[in-house]
């Protein structure tokens, strides 16, 4: 068998503030094939800056430190800034929450996902725009010509969030980062997203890390899940069997899940023992 | 098939609906422009009545007799009414008609019409100069921002920020000029050289390079360069601070993770996407640090006796010379204003975000 | 380090007791911030030392700033032992007439304070407060003198009033308070609605004293905080229009027109036109440093 897609072990990253150290990671491991795992926590659980230190993508005051952090057995904590730039949007790659925030407002759909394609395939501008009209219309995306001309401005959130979703899979990544890829969309047009990304996933024969809030979504939509809280991994669970929770954190996040059949007065309140967060 | 007809159809009415706000823009920019320069010639049409000086006095002499002076300030329409004599003097402004210049004795507006050319040059070489260096600098210390190199650039601009450009210019002139003898002095050329170019755009460079004068040229540019380079440090500074300002806003944004998660090169995330975000409101920028020098050129301009606008309104503030004070600062004050209000409708044509 | 004295307890609680302890709670936090950018603890330095020059002047300087000296031995000296920055044309000692200088420059930056803010403040809070056509109105005309030269116009408005100090102040001051009304109409756009303005409205509280007694106060510090930041420029555009023989007039200290006399020796005794502007420049730049160390610590996000 060859290596897992990822390999984390004893991960942690620190930020020097001016207030002092804060460790937002500390001591993370886990690995992945070409499978759909599920990062679950609350803001500030380091949940995303596991996905950040993975892609390079660390703030410049920050420090990531591990005993293996490795992609397709490449040991990136070694790997050089320009190799790993290769690696990132051709094989690695990552989807952020709100598309209003994350596409570019000066750029038009077609000059930002062209761009993504010429910066790692050899392509004639005009190859790259054929490229970039079939991937808008794998995102099922209906005038993928019109939407091509428009500004990030001019799409809707949901149309944003595919547009994004096809600039960053149009090199054929092997490993996908979402990071809260719907949390800023409409709730009617969260499902529609959902699936498209879900069917890509499957198509493409993708690994996946799929950073959410929200557990009942990623306890859905992938095979495991790991739970986060203080920086800490606290739980690995397989997300059938997400009722055999033993950590109490998740209890909790399970807890608080409203439910028809019973009734819950007052509202459960998460509670924190600091224990946790040792 | 039915889709790219969809999008062909589509284009022309975006273009439409741009074109329109296109329209619209310039015309709230002209409205704009027409309110602020109404307000310019009230607000120097008051200056021009609360002085102590008479100026029917200035024109008689104070040894006429009572029937001169009376007829004088009729003929210069003082005895009508004063909102009669706001009409006239509006139609005046608005015709270029500022009166004659005490001091020259020619009409104000062919005074400015040889002396603003000198500014023009002027500026216009200290705003080249302080963007081309700084906007890299910004560029610069924006991208290290927190390093030694940022907080010199910091320093850099403060220091622009806080010296007298009056005082600087002279030190300047002091070591460049008495002491090592690198640049020519104070004045446009050397009087050897004058006359030896025809005035054409009033700007001696440009002018002794059209008529093929290239030792005129020269010369001219060894008296340009130290104004020019101390305006352009003043430029630097604005322009430098804010390009910084404006590319660490950027760089905090979230589309520039996303440049950097498709794997383009540092280089190209700065500069074709922060920095191009940044593009518009940076160019702004450099038409006000424009307009700011025209304005600031006066102090320059009478440190180094550079013959533009500024000179000749301090000179006939000094001859107590007002209609040349009120012309002159009319239309620095009318470029100014133009450029001010051309800076905000770029800012609404360039940003596809507000077109 | 020491254990924590009472005193900063005290201070950085975070459950004062009462609101002067919150309040000189918040100001040591803001303090220590300051305190931390040390550029800003120079430019404080500078500017704590301008009043302090101003204010023990006569025993700070060694001559008369007016009076000259021996004008056959004791004109255009160089810096030395008895002239510690030499003299001038007039044989006084620059030092001691730089020392004065430093009264005028406080007294010039004091001033365009007091004429320009309440200017400010009370054409952008009536602006903000009534909105509708007052507040057209009102902004219209702030747009114009926001949109107009500075400089230029405060060298016509002295060439129309006569040269002076005082010409120079009010001129200086006229130009000036655009700024300050568009920032306290943002800040009495967002106090306007608040629940506290709702309530004084309902108790019966008139118009006149929502805002005198509310809306001001609370645009006061942010408005204060900007004209900090404006002093640099107001010392700067005084000293030119002193230069330009439009400021203070001769005798006067005033350190532009010191720069402007001393042009005519540049050449030979460069001192006396070098010493008044290394103070202009010193002291612009100790605003310029407390100014951005204050914005830093106020507004970290802040872009101009």
């Amino acid at each position: 068998m060859t290596a897992p897609l990822v390999e984390v072990e004893d991960l942690s990253v620190a930020f020097d503030l001016p207030d002092g150290r804060i460790e937002a990671v500390r001591g993370v491991s886990f690995t992945l094939g070409r499978e759909r795992l599920g990062i679950v926590g609350e803001s500030g659980s380091g949940k995303s800056q596991t996905g950040r230190a993975l892609l390079g993508l660390t703030a410049r005051n920050g420090t990531v430190s591990a005993k293996r952090l490795a992609f397709d057995g490449i040991d990136l904590l070694r790997a050089s800034e320009r190799e790993r730039r290769a690696l990132r949007g051709s094989r690695m790659t990552m989807v952020m929450q709100d598309p209003r925030y994350s596409l570019n407002p000066v750029m038009t759909v077609e000059q930002q996902i062209v761009e993504a394609y010429r910066a790692h395939r050899r392509a004639s501008r005009a190859e790259a725009r054929g490229a970039a009209l079939a991937m808008l219309q794998s995102v099922r995306i209906d005038q993928p010509e019109r939407v091509m001309a428009l500004y990030p401005h001019e799409l809707s959130g949901g149309m944003g969030q595919r547009v994004m979703i096809a600039m960053m899979l149009i090199t054929d990544p092997e490993l996908l980062v979402a990071d809260e890829p719907t949390s800023a969309l409409d709730v009617t047009v969260r499902g529609e997203v959902l699936r498209i990304l879900d069917a890509l996933v499957a198509e493409r024969g993708m690994g996946l890390i799929l950073i959410s809030h929200d557990l009942e979504l990623v306890a859905s939509f992938c095979d495991r899940v790991l739970v986060m809280y203080a920086g800490r991994i606290v739980e690995e669970l397989r997300a059938d069997a997400l009722h055999d929770a033993k950590h109490p954190y998740t209890r909790g996040l399970i807890g608080c899940l409203p439910r028809l059949d019973r009734d819950s007065h007052p509202l459960p309140v998460l509670d924190r023992d600091p224990a946790w967060a040792l | 098939m039915s889709l790219d007809q969809g999008a062909l159809a589509a284009r022309p009415e975006r273009r439409g609906a741009a074109a329109l706000a296109v329209l619209s823009g310039i015309a709230g920019f002209l409205l704009t422009l027409a309110i602020t320069l109404f307000g310019l010639v009230v607000v120097t049409f008051v200056i021009g009545r609360v002085v102590p000086i008479d100026p029917v006095l200035a024109v008689v002499g104070d040894r006429a007799s009572g029937d001169v002076y009376a007829r004088v300030r009729a003929e210069m329409g003082l005895d009508l009414p004063l909102i009669e004599q706001f009409r006239i003097y509006l139609v005046k402004a608005v015709t270029g008609d500022f009166g004659r210049s005490v001091l020259t004795t020619n009409p104000v507006i062919a005074d400015i019409r040889t002396y603003f050319p000198a500014t023009i040059e002027l500026a216009t070489l200290g705003t080249v100069i302080g963007t081309l260096i700084g906007i890299p600098l910004g560029v610069f210390a924006a991208v290290r921002s927190g390093s030694l190199a940022d907080q010199i650039v910091r320093i850099v601009g403060l220091v622009g920020y806080s010296v007298p450009i009056f005082w600087l210019g002279l030190m300047a002139l002091l070591l460049f000029y008495a002491r090592l003898d690198w640049v020519a002095g104070p004045g446009r050329l050397d009087i050897a050289y004058d006359y030896m170019v025809a005035p054409v755009t009033g700007m001696v460079t440009v002018d002794a390079l059209m008529q093929g004068q290239t030792e005129v040229f020269w010369n001219a540019v060894s008296h340009l360069v130290l104004p020019a380079c101390l305006l352009g440090y003043f430029s630097l500074a604005y322009i430098s601070r804010m390009t910084r300002a404006l590319l660490l806003n950027e760089l905090g944004q979230e589309y520039v993770i996303t440049a950097r998660v498709k794997g383009l090169s540092e280089t190209r995330v700065i500069w074709r996407h922060a920095l191009r975000n940044a593009a518009v409101p940076l160019l702004t920028v450099v038409v006000l640090s424009y307009a700011t020098l025209l304005e600031g050129s006066v102090l320059t301009e009478t440190v180094f006796a550079w013959p533009g606008i500024g000179s000749y309104i301090t000179n006939s503030l000094q001859n107590a010379d007002m209609n040349a004070v009120l012309g002159g600062t009319l239309v620095v004050g009318a470029a100014f204003v133009t450029l001010n209000l051309l800076s905000d409708l770029l800012y609404r044509l360039l940003d596809p975000r507000t077109r | 380090m020491a254990a924590a004295s009472p005193l900063r307890l005290w201070l950085t609680t975070s459950e004062p007791r009462s609101r002067m302890q919150a309040r000189l709670g918040g100001l040591y936090q803001g303090f220590r911030r300051l305190a931390r950018n040390p550029t800003a603890v120079v430019g404080l330095a500078v500017v704590v030392l301008l009043v302090l020059v101003a204010a023990f002047a006569p025993l700070l300087a060694t001559h008369s700033p007016t009076a000259g000296g021996d004008l056959r031995t004791e004109r255009l000296l160089p810096p030395g032992p008895v002239f510690w920055l030499g003299t001038d044309d007039q044989a006084r000692d620059i030092y001691s007439r730089i020392i004065y200088g430093s009264r005028l420059t406080l007294t010039v930056v004091v001033l365009v304070t007091v004429i320009a803010t309440p200017i400010g403040l009370a054409i952008g809070t009536i602006s903000g407060y009534f909105g509708g056509w007052i507040d057209r109105v009102l902004m219209r005309i702030t747009d114009i003198f926001l949109a107009f030269p500075r400089l230029v116009l405060a060298l016509a408005f002295v060439a129309a009033l006569g040269p002076g100090i005082e010409n120079a102040i009010i001129a200086i001051a006229i130009t000036a308070w655009p700024p300050y009304a568009r920032l306290a109409r943002a800040e009495t756009l967002t106090i306007r609605n608040s629940d506290f303005i709702h309530a004084v409205r309902l108790q019966g509280g008139s118009s006149t004293r929502i805002l005198l007694k509310h809306v001001v106060p609370l645009c006061l510090s942010s408005v204060t905080v900007r004209v900090t930041l404006d002093m640099a420029g107001i010392i700067l555009t005084a000293a030119g229009l002193g230069f330009l023989g439009l400021g203070a007039q001769p005798p006067t200290p005033e350190w532009g027109t010191m720069i402007a006399q001393g042009r005519r020796f540049l050449i030979d005794q460069w001192w006396v036109a070098a010493m008044p502007g290394i103070a202009i420049f010193v002291v612009s730049l100790g605003f310029n440093l407390l100014g951005d160390g204050l914005r830093d610590v106020l507004d970290p996000r802040s872009v101009r």
